[in-house]
């Protein structure tokens, strides 16, 4: 048997080689990225501390810019607005690689295998598929809906089987491309109706849906069943009023499902569409402050947190899913972009870009637990969507 | 090549002065607020740098060819049939002419 003094002085021994290395071993599941919009830099966050740990520059133009994560969880895929792709070490706090894909992109996605991102651009329209070590462009899928019309490629998610969902705003469909082999993707199209702006897979990746704006419905494609094609739901549900004004378009992603619904923002009308999940018919609709942008479920799906476009973007809301009811209204700040719940959603925290500031909220009791400076703060992502289909 | 750039500058401020009638130029806090305004939300979908997204670009070349008078009346009441909307609670018509102005001749920061 040993002498407990020698297992003191292992660990001694090994305290000061870790040192000696500089950074010390950590893992990254409470990490995250701020976007700043307005001056091409990202904020590093701990979720733990709730505070910032790094600032990095030279991202380029960061408006609407989002981020997805190597299945490691340590590196952040950031699509900036002027078609830069940027590899961020969230451990390193250092920018590892970053190139000039397209002239105008609105975001991407990684695949199911975590060995390919791609890109989805406005212009030229069509997606880019790129290796996620190198960042070596493998392959590209123009969104040639029409022989010489392009359209800008909106919703683009990954689902399993190493493929990609998409909607082409101008062209009307929902594209699916299989990147089994990453050189040769194949595609496969589906009629959607008019003008898709964003889309959405559910967390299991079944079911694809894209967000209609020229009319009122959503498409919906059974990825496990293509062969039936995309059908629409929701349909009809501005009962043919005059819609209002969107100042700004929502955003879709796996959030809006919780307890056995989905929850959508209507267009043109200041409501959260209910559908159920398995029949996907309407089941109610919850008046709100304004035009819903944002429609996320906390973690545990109890909880569905609204932001509003302009001029309503101050206010966010609170629906409880087990009363359907709103149940908080809360004034975090000046134009709120964004919300991202921490892992396991004891948390939430917005983006307030025109008060330069991250606000953290309790989401069991709706205190306000901190904030972080940032400048014009858009765009939160925590690493825990490095686990997620459809993030 | 200079004067080429003074040329084209010139043109630009005649075209400018010629295409919007004389209107009464905002306050500057305004303004400040009209700026504001059209690179954060405009820009939400023809980019904070005008440079397009969902919505076409703003730029002084990709508007070079449209009339002044379709441009505000875009700004005011929308584009039917297109996501624009209509932005006449927020803006009176002399300040969608200041915008498009500014649009024109290359927008401030």
């Amino acid at each position: 048997m040993r002498h407990p003094l020698q297992f003191l002085l292992l660990g001694l021994l090994a305290l000061l080689l870790g040192a000696c290395a500089g950074t010390p071993v950590r893992g990254t599941g409470d990490l995250g990225l701020v976007i700043e919009r307005a001056s091409g830099h990202v904020t590093l966050v701990n979720t733990s501390s709730r505070s910032a740990y790094a600032r990095i520059g030279g991202l380029g133009d960061l408006s609407h810019a989002s981020v997805v994560y190597s299945r490691d969880a340590r590196y952040a895929f950031v699509f900036g607005r002027d078609g830069g792709l940027t590899k961020v070490d969230l451990l390193e706090a250092r920018i590892v690689k970053r190139v000039m894909q397209s002239g105008n992109a609105i975001g991407g996605s990684i695949s199911q295998d975590g060995r390919i991102v791609v890109a989805q651009n406005y212009t030229p329209g069509g997606i880019k598929a790129f290796d996620a070590e190198t960042l070596e462009l493998l392959s590209e899928v123009p969104a040639e809906y029409a022989p010489g019309q392009f359209s800008k490629v909106v919703g683009l998610a990954d689902v399993p089987g190493n493929k990609f969902a998409y909607a082409l705003f101008d062209g009307g469909e929902i594209w699916v491309s299989d990147f089994s082999d990453p050189r040769k993707p194949v595609t496969q199209r589906f009629p959607a109706g008019q003008q898709p702006y964003d889309g959405l897979v559910t967390p299991n990746g079944r079911h694809y849906l894209a967000g209609l704006f020229g009319e009122d419905g959503i498409a919906l494609l059974d990825l496990w069943q293509p062969e039936q094609g995309a059908r629409k739901i929701l349909e009809k549900y501005g009962r043919g009023e005059d819609k209002l004004p969107v100042f700004k378009m929502p955003h879709l992603r796996g959030w809006s499902v919780a307890a056995g619904r989905a929850w959508l923002p209507a267009i043109g009308r200041h409501e959260v569409l209910v559908a159920d999940a398995t029949t996907w018919q309407e089941t109610g609709r919850v008046a709100v402050k304004g035009q819903p942008v944002f429609v996320m479920a906390s973690p545990d799906g109890r909880q569905i947190w609204v932001n509003f476009a302009f001029p309503d973007n101050g206010w966010v809301q609170v629906i409880d899913t087990l009363s359907g009811k709103v149940v908080q209204t809360l004034q975090p700040g000046k134009a709120v972009l964004h919300m991202e719940f921490t892992p396991r959603g004891e948390a939430v925290w917005l983006s307030a870009r025109d008060d330069n500031r991250v606000v953290i909220y309790d989401t069991r009791n709706f205190a306000r637990l901190g904030e972080i400076s940032a400048e014009a703060p858009s765009g939160i992502f925590f690493t825990s969507r490095a686990a997620r289909i459809g993030f | 090549m200079l004067n080429k750039t003074f040329l084209s500058t010139l043109s630009a401020i005649l075209f400018a002065c010629l295409a919007v009638p004389a209107a009464a130029e905002p306050s500057p806090a305004r303004q400040k607020e009209l700026i504001h305004l059209v690179r954060q939300d405009c820009g939400s979908c023809h980019g904070m740098t005008l440079q397009g997204g969902l919505g076409p670009a703003l730029l002084p070349a990709t508007l070079a060819d449209k009339p002044v008078e379709g441009l505000v009346a875009t700004i005011i009441g929308g584009r039917p049939g297109t996501p624009m909307p209509p932005w006449h609670r927020f803006l009176g018509e002399d300040e969608a002419q200041w915008i498009v102005a500014k649009l024109l001749s290359g927008f401030p920061q």
